[in-house]
């Protein structure tokens, strides 16, 4: 197999290698001596932040890359030092990555997988960027990540909650530290059967998509086991703007929960609906109407306004925890941007770490280096508690937080407040319930 | 040459020409050089300029001969990506199976949605177009999840069949499209002083498969058929009186039309294996309109121009963050940098949309004849000067 | 019968959007005759004319409040409205939760002025221009639009609701003798319903019962008559788009509770109208009102668990099967008339 895929372009702007190109006029440069793809050679490396910028999530997208220029920010030794004070690991000390220092390129997602792939593309391919991260949904993660499998760069995934991500799609250079449906359903179950009891109906409305069917079947199963009835699953388009009609018949069903498998636009929509209808006033076989957001963002609750009040849902992180990582993180992002980060910023400034400590420890910016130095990798310090990276499906398994709407809110930005914060051990699943093959890492070149 | 006539074929060596060089065009800033940003010779966006070249090219076809305006483009890009995709994950990586297959495939959709849409005209025509390709879309995305991978698109696994040329490669992960042994990925890189060019091998392919296309349809433009068609977008009506039924020319255009646009999903699915649904969405289709509107309706040239502007504003413009733009103007004192970024930033990186709604507006409002008009002009300022000023001025040929 | 009668409520509600929006394209292209793909654009700055006035009735001072503190451990600043201050707490909170409905009056100006400006600052150039040219660059004034009310306002939806006297829902299955609970109806979506038909009765008895009215309609059908008779008729189109403008604008004003408004709900819509109008017939009112209500209903009806279940994705796909079928049963759509952009 010739060379390929390659391209560092970043290297030459230190100019010695500039100079190296001149001694050597007209010589095609066609298998490189580079062992892996875009092999940083010059004094500095190039990573690449593929966040929407356009389009729904463009708010989402914006936080990420507030977080990634902290991140970048601390990782060359300025700033307060944020999470990296507090990380179980020490190798980091604030002078780059492998003494290199970091430079980022930027792309725009606009949350479709044909453009994250092009942003994501033109980074390595012309930018030289040699791990990718950042993104807003799972369709864009998996998209992505198999790219980079085939570029033979790493990818750290952003915001992606949808099982396929480290399940039936996994790839051997993809690493996820966002949690996922089955995660949401294991932690929310228990709450739910709590404070609603265990003789419930449920009628869920779900996004027809991939994320959608993976969050429905994580929520029923849970909460089926609880002893809750199903009573009535109905898909929605994605595109759907308006719920009335698929919110309407609910009460009719006989069913007490409405359980809304939506996320960002379509959940601030079916919610907002669901809430005009009255049906929080409700009172269906005796007990209280409750709706349930399995997926929390904070963004998305301030889309919604007072209709989360009270609702319950999970959450990956929140700025309000108080382990040291956390009020570190949210100190130098606050004291920086004056307000708290979203959960979407929080994954996106731990991913950056975690890849630049992975390096670090792996002595070397080879993806399957370090892809072998995050295999099994056990911190804490980043929020969440203890987490450990596993290798079988390079899911991270931290602790994960259920949440409610907060009833008298102090700003626009508390707008959630902590129910539980379910320890690890109950969301932790079997490698291999999802199928998928991870692969073998491919450093390209 | 070719059976063209002189004119014609100086514009296809011209196009061959330019393609060809495609890698030294377009990266005319040396690396490391503040202007490098923006540079687009590497592979991904050039093979991108091609492509939906190619794309922009058959919809010219239908829209710019027949006036007839398909909304719904796009749909025929999926399909040609999905059989793609399902050809390299049953039979082979080699990308001719795939191109073939995805030909035919968009070609019988396009037959299908064309018999029907085409016994409406004007705007009736267009709206059962996009009803089709929404209708495609929707179903894609959700209910069809297992034939086209849905959210997440589809993808090659470890464990597809692949028949003929086994399941894994070498190194334990999937293999990659190919012709013959050449990955579609393969490049070589030229060092010059300090410029580097790559020179990709799909993009080469791609671009051959353009310059056939355009060849094509420079025939079809100066064919008979091509006549017929003008005369059906002139006055159609009159056609009718004459006793001729010109549903079967318009038919043929459209299924023509359509099949480009597969040759254009599965060159897109042959450069980056994957086909997602959103090649289909509304905007996807109305990206096309744009690009031929904008490059120059009815052109030979045009839609392939109109393509590359949109393509490189997407991938390039896009890219421009503000630490970029705060080391162009570094130069500058503090307050002046600091004016200019703020001044410049609304329109780069995620304003790329701001700046692209502003060029379609400046372009139709000066330019009614897109960029090509604007290259004549161009032309035409250099020729009035060397010639007389009283030199009769050259007509745009509108039907061109 | 009950899931039936309240799947024709939710029809009814979600046809008068698409109605409202789809009446505006309509008076623009029958009189006009001009594709204009800014007009989700328009529905858009209505929906963000309540968000800005409510931003404005919101315009605070800081006060701090030592006893809280906020995220960062500091002393919490609290936001006090400048109308607390003018109009005491009690009324002040009373107007600011009344922002939406007020918002009609502020939005009825700023729409008929965004509507002139853009007739007579861009679109009278193109009314001799093919089709194609008006699509791009509407389309590209949109993209404008949006973005700059992305620029100003954020990509993420906001939240704008309805006043509080206006939540809650109507038992309509109580007074037709069902069981209670089975046909609720929110008061707001009844609000908006009611407000829908007014603003198209208004609409039609404007152009049925005005001179001014029966000068544009006369227009429509044979604009270089009507302007040889020595009637200024551009004037009347302007006035017209104007119209046009404000009445996508007050549909998307009262939108706002139904859906927190983004910036890009405009675009949500524009597909869906321009099958609206082309299913009523290209150039008839009554033809785009009917429509509108018409694929609202059978929307609302493939939602329904049952339809879904007996054919999967019915509900995706709905509007666009329906649009098929009666375009080729009815070439012209329901109510077109004969040679109207069929070319």
């Amino acid at each position: 197999m010739s060379k390929t895929n390659l391209t560092r372009r970043g290297l030459l702007r230190s100019g010695a290698v500039a100079g190296a190109g001149v001694a050597l006029p007209t010589i095609f440069t066609g298998s490189s001596v580079a062992a892996f793809t875009n092999e940083p050679t010059g004094s500095t490396v190039t990573l690449g932040f593929n966040v929407p910028q356009t389009g729904p999530y463009a708010d989402e997208g914006a936080d990420e890359l507030r977080a990634y220029e902290l991140a970048v920010e601390h990782l060359n030794g300025g700033g307060d030092g944020g999470m990296m004070n507090t990380f179980s690991s020490k190798a980091l000390n604030g002078s780059g990555i492998l003494g290199k220092k970091v430079q980022y390129v930027t792309g725009d997602t606009q949350t479709k997988s044909d453009a994250a792939r092009a942003s994501a593309k033109s980074m390595i391919e012309k930018d030289g960027a040699v791990m990718i991260t950042g993104g807003s949904s799972s369709g864009v993660a998996v998209a992505v990540q198999a790219l980079c499998q085939e570029a033979g760069v790493i990818f750290m995934a952003g915001l992606t909650h949808s099982n396929d991500t480290t399940g039936k799609d996994k790839r051997a250079n993809g690493f996820r530290h966002f949690f996922n449906s089955y995660m949401s359903g294991a932690a929310l179950a228990p709450i739910l059967a709590k404070n609603y009891g265990t003789d419930r109906k449920a009628y869920h409305l779900t996004a027809d998509y991939n994320w959608g069917y993976t969050t429905e079947e994580a929520i029923r199963n849970s909460t089926e086991a609880m002893g809750w009835e199903t009573v009535a699953a109905v898909k929605t388009p994605l595109t759907q703007t308006d719920f009335s009609s698929y919110i309407a018949p609910v009460l009719q069903s006989g069913a007490d929960v409405l359980v809304l498998n939506h996320y960002g636009g379509n959940m601030v929509n079916s919610l907002t609906n669901a809430v005009q209808f009255g049906l929080r006033e409700k009172v269906v076989n005796g007990k209280n109407f409750e709706i349930v957001v399995p997926l929390y963002s904070r963004l998305m609750a301030k889309g919604a306004g007072a209709n989360v009040k009270g609702i319950y849902g999970s959450t990956n992180w929140h700025w309000s925890l108080q382990d040291e990582g956390t009020k570190a993180f949210v100190k130098s992002f606050g004291t920086k941007y004056g307000f708290p980060p979203s959960q979407a910023a929080h994954t996106c400034y731990a991913q950056a770490l975690l890849y630049a400590d992975a390096v670090q420890r792996a002595g070397s910016f080879n993806p399957c280096a370090v892809a072998e130095a995050l295999e099994g990798f056990e911190f804490d310090g980043m929020g969440n508690g203890k987490t450990l990276y596993r290798a079988e499906d390079h899911q991270c398994f931290k602790d994960v937080l259920v949440v409610r709407g907060k009833e008298n809110p102090t700003s626009e930005f508390d707008l959630l407040e902590i129910v539980e914060i379910t320890p690890v051990e109950q969301v932790t699943y079997d490698a291999s319930i999802f199928g998928g093959q991870l692969g073998t890492c491919n450093p390209g070149a | 040459m070719f059976g063209l006539d002189k004119k014609d074929t100086m514009l296809l060596l011209l196009v061959a020409a330019l393609t060809a060089l495609a890698p030294f065009l377009l990266n005319p800033f040396p690396e490391g050089s503040a202007m490098a940003q923006f540079n687009a010779g590497y592979p991904d966006l050039m093979q991108r300029f091609v492509i939906f070249g190619i794309f922009a090219i058959g919809f010219n076809i239908l829209f710019g001969l027949t006036g007839y305006l398909s909304f719904g483009h796009a749909a025929f890009l999926g399909v040609g990506s999905y059989a793609a995709v399902w050809m390299f994950k049953l039979l082979s990586m080699n990308v001719l199976p795939a191109i073939v297959l995805a030909v035919v495939m968009s070609g019988i959709f396009a037959l299908l949605i064309g018999y029907v849409s085409l016994r409406r005209s004007g705007i009736y025509f267009s709206i059962l177009t996009l009803a089709f390709a929404q209708m495609m879309f929707a179903l894609a995305y959700s209910v069809l999840t297992p034939i086209t991978g849905g959210e997440t698109g589809l993808q090659l696994a470890l464990d597809d069949p692949r028949i003929l040329d086994g399941a894994v490669a070498a190194n334990g992960n999937i293999p990659v499209p190919g012709l013959f042994g050449m990955e579609m990925r393969d490049s070589v890189q030229l060092e010059l002083g300090a410029w580097v060019f790559t020179f990709n091998f799909g993009y080469y392919f791609s671009a051959l498969v353009m310059l056939i296309s355009f060849y094509i349809a420079i025939r079809i433009f100066r064919s008979p058929f091509g006549m017929m068609l003008r005369a059906i977008k002139a006055n159609q009506q009159r056609l009718n009186y004459t006793g001729l039924n010109t549903r079967p020319y318009t038919l043929a255009a459209f299924v023509i039309s359509g099949m480009y646009a597969g040759l254009a999903g599965a060159l897109m699915a042959s450069m980056d294996p994957l086909a997602g649904a959103e090649r289909m969405f509304w905007t996807a289709s109305g990206e096309v309109v744009l690009m031929t509107i904008l490059g120059g309706v009815g052109t030979l040239i045009g839609p392939i121009l109109g393509a590359g502007a949109i393509k490189y504003m997407e991938n390039i413009i896009s890219k421009i963050n503000s630490d970029i733009l705060h080391s162009w103007f570094a130069f500058l004192p503090d307050g002046l940098e600091d004016l200019l970024v703020t001044l410049v930033y609304p329109f780069i990186g995620k304003g790329w949309h701001l700046t692209l709604g502003i060029i379609f507006m400046l372009v139709v409002i000066f330019l009614p004849g897109g960029l090509v008009e604007g290259g004549q002009r161009i032309a035409r300022l250099f020729k009035s000067k060397k010639t007389d000023r009283s030199a009769p001025k050259p007509q745009i040929e509108p039907g061109e | 019968m009950d899931a039936i009668i309240l799947q024709i409520l939710n029809g009814l509600d979600k046809g008068s959007a698409y109605a409202l929006i789809a009446l505006g394209l309509t008076l623009i292209f029958g009189t006009l005759g001009v594709v204009n793909f800014a007009h989700g654009a328009l529905f858009m700055i209505g929906a963000f004319c309540a968000v800005t006035l409510s931003r404005i009735l919101t315009l605070s001072h800081v006060v701090v409040d030592s006893t809280k503190t906020d995220f960062l451990g500091r002393p919490l600043e609290v936001q006090v409205p400048y109308v607390y201050d003018i109009f005491g707490e009690a009324t002040g909170a009373a107007i600011i939760d009344w922002a939406v409905p007020l918002s009609i009056l502020f939005a009825i100006p700023v729409m008929l002025m965004v509507g002139v400006a853009m007739e007579r600052g861009l679109i009278k150039y193109f009314y001799k221009r093919p089709h194609a040219d008006q699509i791009l660059v509407t389309f590209g004034l949109a993209i404008v639009l949006q973005e700059i009310i992305k620029y100003f306002y954020g990509a993420n939806p906001i939240p704008t609701p309805a006043p509080s006297a206006f939540t809650g829902s109507f038992d309509f299955g109580a007074i037709l003798g069902f069981d209670p609970n089975t046909i609720i109806y929110p008061y707001w979506r009844l609000v908006y319903f009611a407000f829908a038909a007014v603003i198209i009765g208004a609409v039609f008895a404007f152009l049925q019962f005005t001179t001014f009215g029966m000068v544009v309609r006369a227009g429509m059908a044979d604009r270089e008559t009507v302007g040889l008779l020595g009637i200024n008729i551009d004037r009347r189109f302007t006035i017209m788009f104007g119209l046009a403008a404000a009445v996508a604008g007050l549909a998307g004003v009262m939108y706002t509770p139904i859906n927190s408004p983004n910036y890009h709900m405009g675009m949500d819509f524009l597909v869906l109208s321009f099958v609206v109008v082309v299913v009523g017939g290209m150039g008839s009112l009554p033809g785009a009102v009917l429509a509108g209500f018409l694929l609202g209903i059978l929307e609302s009806f493939a939602s329904m668990r049952e339809v879904i279940d007996l054919i999967p994705g019915i509900n995706q796909v709905i509007i666009y099967l329906v649009a098929i079928v009666i375009l080729l049963t009815r070439p012209r759509g329901l109510l077109g008339r004969k040679g109207v952009m069929e070319d």
